[in-house]
Formats: structure tokens, C-alpha cells, sequence
């Protein structure tokens, strides 16, 4: 294979396969790697939400025993948040990031390599634990204890690759910070950024300073299981309830560091397709870093119904509320930037599209979860179930799908097919309504959530939601196909600027973008950033 | 089944379904098709249900407005017919306007919700004290004290009932369709072997914790869930003011069999609570008795050598 061994300086040289993937420092190719990485992981944590939609079809069980049920709704969870959603971020970054600001490369090249390749090593220890004696972590992904302490060694596994993935995260993130607070090209003042730039920014300090939390809450559950410390035991003087502010003190900047970045996405292709600027930049920029500052503050939402005292309800219900005037800044900003526009509707602008509207519905339920009397009937039950995948699925995924079908020719040279991508876009969006609206009604009549088996009043809800979820997961081998046909077989070359009203340096390169862009600096003319007459 | 039963069951049935399109009778379980919460049974549920639904219609007026801009947008600025993009990127107007509305609309949102979760802390001057343990996989109910008198050991274990659990197996072969409750309500999964019995009109201090891991106590009809964490004590209260069978489910995950921890109250007016009360204390004192008499008359160990 590696057969050009010494030539690896010459840039025409093909390397060989080792020497490009498991060696690879460019930010292209890593940045490949953790997209189809992505990929793979949400079809493995698709096929496990399949598992739990076919249990719920209908009442009674059929398929699976409770316990391997809890099994793949904490690994269905594990999986998607840190193996598909973030990665897939990730992915985008790599490739998009140093694009954007007219950086060479990312800035620390070889951790950028160890950045992704701990991540196979920490899903090989997570995925094995489902064949492990005694079975997979089942405590849901949050890990509560006492209850996770009742897991096998499997647990030992899990915090280790919680870990692993942990270091991986934090890795990416200071690559991130360090390549766009020092690779912008001459020009690239940091208000002329683009909104994904800015987004993965913010994200990077998040992620920063919320992952060794997690480091820290799992370290704790490992040494009260197997070192005797009581940390989170109560009889021994602990307190289960310090793990669970520990843990979402992490998990509730996660929830952002898991949708900021899809305000980039989104912020880029609005005006794009609307071939007007973005209405209100600037203010783009400050709500983002108030979203990232407000997370900080309103973990206990989380926890409303462990009996927190009064005085902290009011201020942890204050707070959440608070954040939807951030995120609503950007909502209106998005409308407004359509307003007045010049309209298309390619895959990537009814992606986006979709995307304002359903993780809309997800901040609404968001509000309405904020009230703690209201939280108190919805904490816990699919009313949950339903707002959080809103705002992930149709959220989060959507915008990578949106971005994925956005930015394929510039990474591959050659157009996707639009008419396949209109049919995987409208076989989700519907899907997915199928999939998770019924949710809510199941929720507010009283479905708790993380259950195999219900009463037969929730029968006919679910089955609905059943149907939706195969269909949902069933679409998604349309993208794939979509993306096989683009990379191998798609004829139709794309233009440099791909998008007729795309703006910004990554449009400058040619298409697909060569292995190595911007080894010079480029000369940033007037016209040529999206923001770049940024006067408010 | 009796030709009253059987009224009965329809009445049931019919409010059932008008819960199901949106007008919520005191329904104590959930019904099929059912798309909202429950108004439920206390002064509480009601309070919470209101909440909810004036948050669910400001999210309705909300979305009718970005929404109808969206749409009128999708609809008149299309390349296709012919519109021209502008080039404007900010209104400082504009913007100040949907930063301070949303602001104005928070506040009367937080409001009554401050109010109605002030009212939710005050678990004082309660007439009846129960407490709530959660163990793996089902409830213990303990009777503290009853109109400022401490109830002398009365508390019992419940647990799923036994044709529920029958039919739960895997492969059980058993419809879970088929089963019924007296009133022939579909109980499956939300039936105990012993229901927790409450006065009608009064009210009611929960003191929850639980034994091994976290579960929640959830009924809805109360219009609130507290979980029992181990080590701690989570009070709540609750006040039912229609007599009745009130249905909920262990809400925290809690392991293998958390979906098989219902809860069931049964509301009984005051005076037959005060009856039952008794017969149950009498009972617990013939037990003691029982008890004793038999520990007594155990033989003394013969003397070891």
C-alpha cells in the first residue's frame, strides 16, 4: 500500500490508504472521516430507536425483555449525542472552518488526527458492552446513581469511553479556538465572520468548559462502584442529588454545544437561498454568546421535580424562560432575512427551512417546560420526548442533512441529485411530524417516558408514532444513496461558487476544493465575505 | 355485568371521550386518543392545567405570527416569480421590538406561574400525612397522622396487580386488551393489589423518599410528580376533591421494572375514610397482639453447654 513512503512532501503524490486516513493531518480528509464516522453512528442508533419503536408498536411486550429495552434507550441516546450529532459538527468544522477564514489548515494538525481517531476506540468500548455478560449500561443516558451503580462492570466501559470521548471533544475544541482566533486570513476581522464560524466559536469554549464536568461526575460514579467511596450514596454520608447537578451543570451547555452550530448552518444557507444578506448580524453574533453565557445558568431545569426549595424553582424557571428571548432574536432574524428576499427552494434552503419552523415547535414546548407547575405534569414523559427530539432531530440532524447537502459539491466537485434530495427532504419532514407530534399528546395524557410497556389508552398514539419513526429511519437511505451517488457517480460538475447567492471565501476555492487551499493568505476584495460591511 | 355497570361503563366511556377532544373531565386515568393533560382532581391540577393551557395558546398566537411571515414570505418573495432581493440587513427598531416584546410576554407568563408554584410549596395545615417510600419495583404507603392525630401503624405495601403482571411477560400469550377492572375499565399496567385510600376535602401531605434508586410519584389527577430520591424527603400536597379512582406510573426510571410500579388512589368521602382508618388500626392492634401472644409463647432456649 504505502508505497510512496518517502515522497509524502510532494503534494501530487498519491499517498497510500494508511498513510492518507489513519496518518491524516489535512483538515479535508479528517474532517471526511468524522462525517462518515457520524454517519455510521446514527444508522447504529437508528437501528436501536427502531428497536424501541417496534416494542411500543403496541401494548403488551413482543420483542425485547425490559431490561434489554432500558439497554437501547440509554446506548439510542449515548450513541446520537456523542457519536453522531457532535461528530458530525465536528466533521463540518474541520471541513468548513479553516475554509471560511482562509486558514492552510487547521491549526494543530496532528491532534486534529487524535481528535477523531480516539473516537472509533471509545464507540469500540461502548458498542461492546451490548455483548458483555450482564449486558449494556441501562440507567438511561444521564447515568443516575444510585440506580447506575447497580450495572454490571459494563459501567466501567461506558465512563471509559465517556472519557475517551471527553478528550476527544475538548481536543477538537481548542483546534477550533486556536485555528479561528489565529488562522484568519489578513481581512477576516472577527465581526466579518461567518454566523458558523462564529457558532463553532462559542461552541468550542462550551465544550471546553463543560466536558471535564462530565469527566469529573463520571470519575465519582466509577470510584463509588468499584473504589468504596460514597460520593452519591446517601447511607454512606453522599447525595444522589450532587451527581445530578454535577451532570447537568455539563448537560445543559451540551444541549447547546449540540444546537449552536446548526444556527451556523442555518445562518449560512438562509441568505443563500434568499440571496440577501443576513438580516441583523451582529445581533446573531450577541445571541449566541448570550445562549452560551444563559446555559451556564438554568441546569436545574433538569431537575424541577427532585424537590429543589422554592427560592431555587423561581430562579432556575426565571432563567430558562429568559433564554428564549436570545433564541427568538435569532428566529425573527431568519424570517426577516427571507422577507424581501428572492426565494429558492433547493434541498439544503427546505432543510433549513423545516428546520426554523419544528425547532420552533421545540422552543415552544421549551417554554412551556420552563414553567415549573406545568413541568411538574410534563417532567419525565413523552411531552420530553417529544421537545427534545424537536429541537435534536429535526433541530440539529436537519441542519446537518441542510449542511451536508449545502456544502457536498464543494467537497466532492459535483452536484447531488435534487430531485432525490426533494424526496428524502419530504419523506422526513413528514416522518418526522408522524414520528415525534403524537409524542406530546401521549406525553400530556400521562406516558412516562424510558417505559417498554403501557396501558392500552396509549395504544393507538404510539402505533401512529411507530409508524412514523420506521418511516423516518427508512428515508434516511435515501441520503445515504444520495451521498454514494454524489461522491462516485454524479456527473454534473458544480461551479466554484456552487450557489448563485453564496458569499463568502470557502466559494472562492474551485470545486471540488483541492486538497490544500489558502497555503498563501487570500487578498479579501469588497464583495467578497458575506459580512463584510457589517456598519451596525 | 349488571345493567347499571353496564350505564355505567358507558358513562365512563363517553366522558372518556370527550376528555379525548380536548374538553378534560375528572377523568382518573388516561383515555384513548386522549390529546391533553388532565384537569385532574385538586385545586392544584386545575391551577396547573390552566397554566398550561394559556402557555400552550401565547405559543399558538406566537406561531400564527412567525409562522404567517414565514409563509407569506415562502409565498411572495420567490425568485420564480420574479422578486428581487433587497439588500437591507438591519432595523434597529426592529429589533429592539422583538427583544423587549418577548421580554413583556415572559413576565406574564412567569406570573401566574410563580403564583401557583408558591401556592404548590405550602404543604401546611395538612389534614392527613402519608408517607410515600418507592422501592424496586413498587410503593410503600405508611398513614403518619389524620386530623392532628398520629395513626397508630398503618402502612402497607403496593404493587402491580397480579393479572397485570401475568400478562406483562414477554410472550405472555394473555391480550393485554382483556383486562378489566370492575367497572370495566381497561386497567392493564395501572392496577395495584392494594390502593392507596384518601379522604375526599382534605389535605393531603405527602412526604416521599424511596429505599434503593430514584423513582417519581406521579399521579396526574393531582397535577404534580416529586421524585423519592433515597436520603431525602420531598413534600408535597395534594387535595381531591371528587370521590374516585385516581391512576398514575412511577415517572423516574428506577430499572428493569419501572414500568410496572402504578399507582392507584382510591378517594372515599371522609366519613367512610374515618371508617376504614379505624378497621385498619384495629387491625394492625389485633395483629400486635397476635404478635406478641406468639413470641411469648415461644419456649425459652434450652441452656447451651
Amino acid at each position: 500500500m504505502a508505497t510512496h513512503a518517502g515522497t509524502h512532501d510532494d503534494h501530487d503524490a498519491k499517498p497510500g490508504f494508511a498513510q492518507r486516513w489513519l496518518f491524516a493531518t489535512n483538515h479535508k480528509d479528517i474532517g471526511t472521516m468524522y462525517l462518515v464516522f457520524s454517519l455510521i453512528m446514527f444508522f447504529i442508533g437508528g437501528s436501536m430507536a427502531m428497536i424501541i419503536r417496534a416494542e411500543l408498536f403496541k401494548p403488551g411486550l413482543q420483542l425485547v425483555q425490559p431490561y434489554f429495552f432500558n439497554e437501547m434507550t440509554t446506548m439510542h441516546a449515548l450513541v446520537m449525542i456523542f457519536g453522531a450529532v457532535m461528530p458530525a459538527f465536528v466533521g463540518l468544522a474541520n471541513w468548513m472552518v479553516p475554509l471560511m477564514v482562509g486558514a492552510p489548515d487547521m491549526a494543530l494538525p496532528r491532534m486534529n488526527n487524535w481528535s477523531f481517531w480516539i473516537l472509533p476506540f471509545a464507540f469500540v468500548l461502548l458498542l461492546s458492552t451490548l455483548f458483555m455478560p450482564g449486558g449494556a449500561p441501562a440507567a438511561g443516558w444521564v447515568m443516575y446513581p444510585p440506580l447506575v451503580l447497580q450495572g454490571g462492570d459494563s459501567i466501567a466501559f461506558m465512563i471509559f469511553a465517556i472519557h475517551l470521548m471527553g478528550i476527544s471533544s475538548i481536543m477538537g475544541a481548542i483546534n477550533i479556538i486556536a485555528t479561528i482566533l489565529n488562522l484568519r486570513a489578513p481581512g477576516m476581522d472577527l465581526l466579518k465572520m461567518p454566523l458558523f464560524v462564529w457558532t463553532w466559536l462559542i461552541t468550542a469554549f462550551l465544550l471546553i468548559a463543560v466536558m471535564p464536568v462530565l469527566a469529573g461526575a463520571v470519575t465519582m460514579l466509577l470510584t463509588d462502584k468499584f473504589f468504596g467511596t460514597s460520593f452519591f450514596n446517601a447511607a454512606g454520608g453522599g447525595d444522589p442529588l450532587l451527581y445530578q447537578h454535577i451532570f447537568w451543570f455539563f448537560g445543559h451547555p451540551e444541549v447547546y454545544i449540540m444546537i449552536l452550530p446548526a444556527f451556523g448552518i442555518i445562518s449560512e444557507i438562509i441568505p443563500t437561498f434568499s440571496r440577501k444578506p443576513l438580516f441583523g448580524y451582529k445581533p446573531m453574533v450577541y445571541a449566541t454568546a448570550s445562549i452560551a453565557f444563559l446555559s451556564f445558568t438554568v441546569w436545574a431545569h433538569h431537575m424541577f421535580t427532585v424537590g429543589l426549595p422554592l427560592g431555587s424553582l423561581l430562579f432556575f424557571m426565571y432563567a430558562t424562560m429568559l433564554i428564549s428571548v436570545p433564541t427568538g432574536v435569532k428566529v425573527f432574524n431568519w424570517v426577516t432575512t427571507m422577507w424581501k428576499g428572492s426565494l429558492t427552494f433547493e434541498t439544503p434552503m427546505l432543510f433549513a427551512v423545516a428546520f426554523v419552523i419544528l425547532f420552533t415547535i421545540g422552543g415552544f414546548s421549551g417554554v412551556m417546560l420552563a414553567l415549573v407547575p406545568a413541568d411538574f405534569q410534563y417532567h419525565n414523559t413523552y411531552f420530553v420526548v417529544a421537545h427534545f427530539h424537536y429541537v435534536l432531530v429535526s433541530g440539529a440532524v436537519f441542519a446537518i442533512m441542510a449542511g451536508t447537502y449545502y456544502w457536498i459539491p464543494k467537497w466532492t466537485g459535483h452536484m447531488y441529485s435534487e430531485r432525490w434530495g426533494k424526496i428524502h427532504f419530504w419523506n422526513s419532514v413528514i416522518a418526522v411530524n408522524v414520528l415525534f407530534f403524537p409524542q406530546h399528546f401521549l406525553g400530556l395524557a400521562g406516558m412516562p417516558r424510558r417505559i417498554p410497556d403501557y396501558n392500552v389508552a396509549f395504544a393507538d398514539w404510539n402505533m401512529v408514532s411507530s409508524i412514523g419513526g420506521f418511516w423516518f429511519g427508512l428515508s434516511q437511505l435515501i441520503f445515504v444513496g444520495n451521498i454514494i451517488y454524489t461522491v462516485y457517480f454524479a456527473r454534473q460538475k458544480a461551479s466554484a461558487r456552487v450557489w448563485e447567492g453564496a458569499r463568502g471565501l470557502e466559494w472562492t476555492v474551485p470545486s471540488p476544493a483541492p486538497h490544500h487551499t489558502f497555503e498563501v493568505p487570500p487578498v479579501i476584495m469588497p464583495g467578497m465575505l458575506a459580512h463584510d460591511d457589517v456598519s451596525h | 355485568m349488571s345493567w347499571t355497570a353496564r350505564i355505567g361503563a358507558a358513562l365512563a366511556l363517553a366522558a372518556g371521550s370527550a376528555a379525548a377532544t380536548g374538553a378534560t373531565a375528572a377523568v382518573g386515568h388516561p383515555v384513548p386518543w386522549q390529546l391533553n393533560m388532565t384537569e385532574g382532581a385538586s385545586p392544584l391540577s386545575h391551577q396547573v392545567y390552566d397554566l398550561h393551557m394559556y402557555a400552550f395558546w401565547v405559543c399558538v398566537g406566537i406561531g400564527v405570527v412567525v409562522f404567517g411571515a414565514m409563509i407569506v414570505a415562502m409565498m411572495r418573495f420567490r425568485k420564480s416569480r420574479g422578486a428581487v432581493a433587497e439588500t437591507w440587513t438591519h432595523n434597529v427598531k426592529l429589533e429592539v421590538i422583538w427583544t423587549v416584546v418577548p421580554v413583556l410576554i415572559l413576565i406574564a407568563l412567569a406570573l401566574p406561574a410563580t403564583r401557583i408554584l408558591i401556592n404548590e410549596s405550602n404543604t401546611g395545615d395538612a389534614g392527613l400525612t402519608i408517607k410515600v417510600t418507592g422501592f424496586q419495583w413498587k410503593w410503600r404507603y405508611d398513614y403518619v397522622d389524620y386530623q392532628g392525630r398520629p395513626v397508630s401503624r398503618v402502612g402497607f405495601i403496593s404493587k402491580l396487580a397480579f393479572n397485570s403482571d401475568e400478562a406483562r411477560q414477554l410472550d405472555s400469550g394473555i391480550n393485554p386488551r382483556s383486562l378489566k377492572s370492575k367497572t370495566g375499565y381497561d386497567d392493564y399496567l395501572l392496577n395495584v393489589n392494594h390502593p392507596l385510600v384518601v379522604p375526599t376535602h382534605t389535605k393531603i401531605r405527602f412526604v416521599i423518599t424511596a429505599d434503593d434508586v430514584i423513582h417519581g410519584w406521579w399521579v396526574p389527577a393531582l397535577g404534580w410528580q416529586a421524585d423519592a430520591v433515597p436520603g431525602l424527603i420531598h413534600d408535597m400536597w395534594g387535595e381531591i376533591d371528587t370521590p374516585g379512582t385516581y391512576r398514575g406510573q412511577c415517572a423516574q426510571l428506577c430499572g428493569q421494572d419501572h414500568a410496572y410500579m402504578p399507582i392507584v388512589i382510591k378517594a372515599v368521602p371522609p366519613a367512610a375514610f374515618q371508617g376504614w382508618l379505624a378497621a385498619q388500626e384495629s387491625r394492625a392492634r389485633l395483629d400486635t397482639v397476635a404478635r406478641t401472644v406468639q413470641v411469648t409463647s415461644v419456649p425459652a432456649p434450652a441452656p447451651q453447654g
